[in-house]
């Protein structure tokens, strides 16, 4: 500012700048803030997935993947069966419902609406649908279901979490249909295919790695999910593999009754759920990531 | 018209029949089946949302009529005397997501620059993916290590911090507690913050990936610095979708329950000192849920229909910015 600057630094780099040492104090200032704000979010990342780790695997074993959750909770040692396949049970039964019915909604709003009122008000809602919060969703299905059937079971926590993966499927396979080349569609046209044919032999095909993983990580989501399954499976001790018939449990919810726990018993069997759940949802995601990975690369190469 | 040279069209023969043939060929029925299916599995969407309006206000209704607007202004929540007023609840989310949102923005911001603007192009796929780790990671888990962790090595810091600011007028309010303890308003906001993030930063990120090469340039070539350049072309660019990343963040801090359910200290009350206990919408629920009964159930599930419309507000909100910033940005290209 005192010194005037008499001709432009040339052919330096421009993202350096050539200002004042203010301009340029500023401008190292603000890349220093960027990345600080990054590794301040690593950080607690980072020490959460090492805390899991940690206190997690000293209790992991085959009897703690495999054996009943000891009846006296206070109790030490292993067993997290039940709720394993728990989980396990609730996030497929939700799957299985969501997919076909995210799927066919997708379809409609991508091959059908054309830009329809109604296709309109169904994608925005759909968007919005994805930001309902699953405590909601919890209670939801606790009136509808729970409460009206007197029934408490694994189904009504399916409910609860299709109806998370719902919209998030929706929108996702409406978004992998849209990356389909028109030219597909036309060229089924013209040897003869009807849309419905079509939409099913060529257009689905040629989206499914992306629809896949799209489906991956709304299981991930789902299967780390608490909120929707507090009110509507019950709690139980015991594997049960049943869908309809007596309550259930699954990690999540382990985890949260066990991490409120004074007991170190409890405490263990939490952080031992946490580790498990934790590869489970990683599992799901890596899965997805490795889906739409392959798919990019064929796409590529195209 | 153009001259056409062609041969005179076709003879207006009837059109080749399609290969499947026939006046009623078996693909039309198998049209009409797919049209009805995907129709109906996308108005299952308003099929939902209009159930869980319904079917909820209709479960919550009573407690607002035994309670009157009392539910709504009253701190009182005495389950056991069948008092039930939710405001300190509200009170808790409102705050808790406030802060929350003061600590995730500029850090969301700053994370999504640093994507777009300077990492190399090599980092950034990584970057992201890490980030968006942190989204992966349940909010259960969350509510653990904050529990197990977080919660009991804070009061010390919390008290550090305290003692510096206690002199300073309304800092030395807020940062104060009482008493100070690990599970507080702040430490919920805490995590709450981390849990934001990733959603802040995806779609703040993808509003900034749109900012026109050209108007960056000419940035530069006005000679401006790199922050220079991001003030002047990326954020007046993004403003729109950085509004809706923060309303969709608000959103999620609003209805998440798990992890603040755990951290936030379950103490029902209305003070300015954050390192105090508190309690929120949704952690009631989950706390209290599971043993309620009559009114105090209605009342839950009242609290419940709160979280959805103000969440379906938010939401409707950032939507429509996002959307409109979507198609501006699709018109000026």
């Amino acid at each position: 500012m005192t010194t005037v600057a008499t001709a432009p630094p040339a052919r330096r780099s421009i993202t350096s700048g050539s200002g004042s040492p203010r301009r340029r104090l500023t401008n190292a200032a603000a890349t220093a803030g960027m990345f600080l704000s990054l590794l301040i979010v690593l950080v607690p990342l980072v020490l959460i997935i090492g805390y899991v780790i940690k206190k997690g695997l000293p209790i992991m074993s085959w009897q703690f993947l495999t054996e009943d959750i000891p009846l006296f909770s206070r109790a030490t040692g292993p067993g997290m069966g039940p709720a394993i396949a728990g989980t396990l049970l609730i996030t497929g039964a939700a799957t299985v419902m969501a997919v076909p019915v995210g799927v066919l909604g997708g379809i409609y709003l991508s091959e059908y609406s054309r830009g329809s009122l109604f296709g309109r008000v169904i994608r925005f809602l759909a968007e919005t649908m994805t930001g309902v919060p699953s405590i909601v969703m919890g209670l939801f299905v606790f009136t509808i279901y729970t409460l009206r059937f007197q029934k408490v079971n694994a189904f009504g926590g399916a409910l609860a979490l299709g109806c998370l993966m719902l919209p998030v499927i929706i929108r996702t396979t409406e978004e992998m249909l849209k990356l389909v080349p028109g030219d597909l569609r036309e060229s089924s046209y013209a040897l003869g295919g009807r849309k419905a044919a079509t939409i099913v032999r060529v257009v689905l095909p040629a989206a499914a790695s992306g629809i896949v993983s799209g489906v991956l990580l709304a299981v991930a989501r789902a299967a780390g999910e608490t909120a929707p399954l507090l009110f509507t499976i019950g709690i139980v001790n015991q594997t049960n593999w049943h869908l309809f018939s007596g309550a259930n449990t699954a990690l999540s919810v382990q985890i949260f009754s066990n991490a409120q726990s004074v007991f170190p018993g409890p405490q263990e069997r939490a952080w031992g759920a946490a580790l498990t759940l934790i590869v489970i949802v990683f599992l799901f995601t890596i899965a997805a990531r490795l889906v739409s990975a392959f798919f990019t690369r064929r796409h590529a190469s195209q | 018209m153009a001259i056409d040279t062609r041969p005179a069209p076709a003879p207006a023969a009837p059109p080749p029949a399609p290969l499947a043939g026939g006046p009623n060929p078996p693909g039309r029925i198998s049209d009409r089946v797919l049209f009805v299916l995907a129709i109906v599995g996308g108005g299952l969407v308003l099929v939902i949302l209009a159930l869980i309006a319904v079917s909820m206000i209709s479960k919550g209704w009573p407690a607002v009529r035994s309670q009157g607007l009392d539910y709504f202004t009253s701190d009182v929540w005495d389950p056991a005397h069948g008092v039930f007023g939710t405001l300190a609840f509200t009170f808790g989310t409102v705050v808790i997501s406030a802060i929350a949102l003061l600590f995730a923005v500029p850090l969301s911001v700053g994370i999504a620059l640093f994507i777009t603007e300077v990492a190399p192009r090599s980092l950034r796929r990584h970057i992201i993916y890490v980030v968006d780790l942190l989204a992966a990671v349940p909010s259960v888990v969350y509510g653990l290590w904050g529990i197990a962790v977080l919660a009991p090595a804070l009061p010390g810091f919390y008290t550090y911090v305290h003692d510096i600011v206690a002199p300073i007028p309304v800092l030395g309010t807020v940062l104060d507690g009482d008493p100070i303890v690990g599970k507080s308003f702040m430490t919920a906001a805490l995590i709450l913050a981390l849990m934001v993030t990733p959603i802040i930063t995806s779609i703040t990120r993808e509003t900034f990936a749109t900012v026109p090469q050209s108007q960056k340039d000419a940035a530069y070539a006005l000679g401006a610095t790199r922050w220079e350049m991001i003030r002047a072309a990326v954020f007046p660019h993004s403003r729109s979708g950085m509004v809706s990343a923060v309303l969709l963040g608000l959103g999620r801090a609003i209805g998440e329950t798990i992890a603040v359910a755990l951290v936030i200290g379950s103490n029902a009350q209305i003070t300015a000192k954050m390192f105090s206990g508190g309690d929120a919408l949704p952690s009631v629920i989950a706390n209290e849920f599971g043993e309620a009964t009559g009114t105090q159930r209605s009342a839950l599930i009242g609290m419940g229909v709160m979280i959805f419309f103000i969440t379906l507000t938010i939401g409707i909100i950032a939507r429509t910015v996002l959307n409109r910033s979507a198609r501006r940005a699709e018109g000026s290209l």
